[in-house]
C-alpha cells in the first residue's frame, strides 16, 4: 500500500473540483496506474462546498471509503479556508495546494498549523490569460500534477492533449486554450 | 480481446447495454441512476444501437412500457434507484408473476426520508420479496459482469423471472474506476438473441398475460414462480462458468475471501465488502483468522451454501445497510441467522446496520467489527445481537 497516493479536492457546486477530479484519474490510468476518482456530494446546489477524492496506485484499489489521511489536498475556492477544515488529517509529509492570488504568508495563518508543504496558485490568473474564461480546475489540475509529482511534465501534457482532443472532439477551438493553461500553471504554481 | 478503461459504474452498465442491444428501453431519470439513460440515450442518438428508447413520465409508467414490451416478446429493461423504485412497486410483482425476463439496473439509494440521494440499500431490500431476482456488485467490474450476465439469467428456460442488478450509488456509480471490457462481439455472442417461448406478438398463439386469477388457481400460480427461483441458483452459478470462459472472472452465488480456517466472518453486500477486503488482509497480516462472505446473489437466497461456507467459523457480523424495523436487525442478518440455524450453526451471530444514507464505512470501523467478534467468540455470549456501526448516540 506505500505506493498508493491519496489526494482530496474542495470545491464549491459549479467550480468543477469533481471533473478535475476524474480528470487526474483519467491522465494517471493513461500511465498504467489504478485509479479512482470520485465525488461525495452534500445539497446539490451552486456554491456549495463539495468534496472529491483521488486514490492512485501500483496495485488493485479495493477500499471504498472517502479519504480521511490525505497526502495532498487542493483547495479550489479559498474562502473554503474559513467554512471548512481542508488540513484535516493531512500528512505533514504532504502538501496543500490553494488557488489563490495572494502570496503563502498570508494563506498560512488560516491553515490550522500545518506543518507540510504549502504551495498556491493563482487560477483566475491563468485561467483568464488563456482561455479568457474562470475554469479553475485546469490549471489546478496541471498544478497538483506537479506538486504531488504524479508524472513527468511531458508525458503529462501529451496525455491531456489526447483526452482534450476526445472530450472536445465536438469543439476543438477550446483544446488549444486549456493546453496554454496546463503549461501556464506548471510555470506558476509555488 | 479485453479492453483495459476507466469508467464510473453508471457509464459501465450503459456500455453493457450497449453490448447487448437491448430492444426497448424505457427510462424516467432519478439521481443517482440517471446517467444511465443518459448515456445511452446518446447511443440511441449516434445510431450505435437500434433500441426503442421510450422517455416516459414517470417510473409507474418506465417499468408498465417495460412490463408491456417484455409481455409482446421484446428483451426490455429500465433503470432507477430510490423512491423510482418504490415508485414501480406493483409493477415489479406483476413483472415477476407474469414470469417477465426484463432486466432492471438499480442504483442503490436510500429511500425518503429524511430525504438522501446517498447510498444504502433500502430500496432493492424492500423489494426482495417481490419476486425478483437480485444481484449485487462490489465495484464497477462486477457491475459491468453481472449486467452482461443477466439475461442469461433472466431468460433462462428453467427460471423466466426479472433480474434486478444492483449497485451502490455514487460510490460505484459515480466514481471512476480500472476496468476491463469485453469485446462488443463477445458479449453479443454471450447473450445472444432472445427467443420467447410465449409472448402477446406471436400470432400462432394467441394468449392473455396478466389475467385474474380466482382464488382457485391464484396459489398454484404463486407456486409456479416460486418454482423458477428455485433454478436460479443453478443457472447463475452455470452462466458464472461460461462467463469466466470468455472474461478470466469468476462468479459465484457469493464471494468467500480468506475463508478457508476463519474463525471470524462478516457478512455483506455491496461496495463495502472491498473496505472490509483490506480490513482482513490487515488483520491476516497480524495472525488473526478473518474472513469476508459477499453476497452475490440475494434473491433467491443461497441458504445452504452460505451456512456452508460459515461452517468453523466462532463468530459471524453480518451487516446490513438497510433497516428492517423488526427491532431485532435487518434483513440479510434475518435471512444468515435462518440459513445457520437450520444448518444447526454453533456460530455466535451479531447484525450490524451499517452505511445508511451513505454514512462512510471505513477499513477501521470494519477492523472494530472483528475486535467485536473476537470478543463475542472469547465470552461465549454474542450479547446484544442487534447493533448500529458508527452511530452517534
Amino acid at each position: 500500500m506505500s505506493n498508493l497516493t491519496e489526494i482530496r479536492w474542495h470545491g464549491r457546486g459549479g467550480q468543477g473540483a469533481k471533473t478535475a477530479a476524474l480528470l487526474l484519474a483519467d491522465v494517471a490510468f493513461q500511465t498504467g496506474k489504478y485509479v479512482q476518482g470520485f465525488p461525495e456530494y452534500g445539497p446539490e446546489r451552486m456554491g456549495a462546498p463539495i468534496t472529491a477524492y483521488n486514490r492512485i496506485s501500483d496495485t488493485q484499489i479495493r477500499v471504498h471509503s472517502n479519504i480521511y489521511d490525505p497526502q495532498y489536498v487542493v483547495v479550489v475556492d479559498e474562502s473554503l479556508l474559513e467554512a471548512v477544515d481542508v488540513t484535516s488529517g493531512l500528512k505533514k509529509e504532504g502538501a496543500i495546494l490553494i488557488n489563490t492570488a495572494r502570496p503563502r504568508e498570508e494563506i498560512i495563518p488560516h491553515l490550522k498549523g500545518y506543518e507540510g508543504k504549502v504551495c498556491t496558485i493563482d487560477a483566475h490568473k491563468v485561467s483568464m490569460a488563456t482561455m479568457g474564461r474562470y475554469f479553475p480546475n485546469t490549471p489546478l489540475l496541471a498544478a497538483i500534477v506537479k506538486v504531488a509529482g504524479i508524472m513527468d511534465e511531458e508525458t503529462f501534457l501529451r496525455e491531456m492533449r489526447a483526452s482534450f482532443s476526445h472530450k472536445f472532439a465536438s469543439k476543438p477551438e477550446v483544446i488549444d486554450g486549456n493546453m496554454a493553461a496546463l503549461k501556464m500553471a506548471l510555470e506558476e504554481v509555488r | 480481446m479485453a479492453k483495459r478503461d476507466r469508467l464510473s459504474g453508471n457509464e459501465a452498465i450503459a456500455i453493457a447495454l450497449r453490448q447487448i442491444n437491448p430492444d426497448v428501453f424505457p427510462a424516467f431519470p432519478i439521481t443517482p441512476s440517471t446517467e444511465i439513460p443518459q448515456y445511452f440515450a446518446s447511443f440511441v442518438a449516434n445510431g450505435q444501437v437500434d433500441t426503442e428508447f421510450i422517455p416516459v413520465e414517470s417510473e409507474h409508467s418506465s417499468m408498465s412500457a417495460a412490463i408491456g414490451a417484455s409481455a409482446a416478446g421484446a428483451r426490455s429493461l429500465t433503470a432507477t434507484s430510490s423512491c423510482g423504485l418504490a415508485y414501480m412497486w406493483e409493477e415489479l410483482y406483476i413483472a415477476a408473476s407474469n414470469r417477465l425476463p426484463l432486466a432492471l439496473a438499480l442504483v442503490n439509494r436510500a429511500l425518503s426520508g429524511p430525504i438522501n440521494i446517498n447510498c444504502d440499500h433500502s430500496d432493492s431490500m424492500g423489494a426482495r420479496d417481490a419476486g425478483w431476482i437480485q444481484i449485487y456488485a462490489e465495484n464497477n467490474q462486477e457491475a459491468y459482469d453481472n449486467m452482461v450476465q443477466a439475461y442469461r439469467i433472466s431468460e433462462h428456460k428453467d427460471v423466466r423471472l426479472p433480474v434486478m442488478i444492483c449497485q451502490d450509488g455514487f460510490i460505484t456509480s459515480h466514481a471512476v474506476e480500472n476496468m476491463e471490457l469485453l469485446e462488443d462481439g463477445e458479449v453479443k455472442e454471450f447473450v445472444g438473441e432472445y427467443e420467447p417461448e410465449n409472448y402477446l406478438l406471436n400470432p400462432e398463439c394467441p394468449m392473455a398475460v396478466g389475467p385474474y386469477s380466482i382464488t382457485d388457481y391464484y396459489m398454484e400460480a404463486k407456486r409456479n414462480q416460486a418454482e423458477g427461483m428455485k433454478h436460479v441458483e443453478k443457472v447463475v452459478l452455470e452462466v458464472a462458468e461460461e462467463f469466466a470462459g470468455i472474461s478470466g472472472r469468476k462468479y459465484g452465488l457469493f464471494e468467500a475471501y480468506r475463508m478457508e480456517d476463519a474463525e471470524y466472518a462478516v457478512v455483506m453486500i455491496g461496495s463495502a465488502a472491498g473496505t472490509t477486503k483490506d480490513a482482513v488482509d490487515q488483520l491476516r497480516e497480524q495472525g488473526e483468522k478473518v474472513g469476508l462472505l459477499k453476497i452475490r446473489l440475494y434473491r433467491p437466497f443461497p441458504a445452504e451454501a452460505v451456512a456452508k461456507a460459515l461452517t468453523g467459523v466462532k463468530a459471524v457480523a453480518v451487516m446490513d445497510r438497510a433497516e428492517g424495523y423488526t427491532n431485532h436487525g435487518g434483513p440479510l442478518g434475518a435471512d444468515v441467522m435462518s440459513a445457520l440455524y437450520r444448518a444447526r450453526s454453533q456460530a455466535l451471530a451479531v447484525n450490524y446496520i451499517y452505511g445508511l444514507g451513505g454514512r462512510d464505512v471505513r477499513v477501521e470501523d470494519m477492523e472494530g467489527v472483528f475486535d467485536v467478534l473476537k470478543q463475542i467468540a472469547a465470552d461465549g455470549d454474542a450479547g446484544e445481537t442487534y447493533r448500529y456501526l458508527g452511530i452517534r448516540e
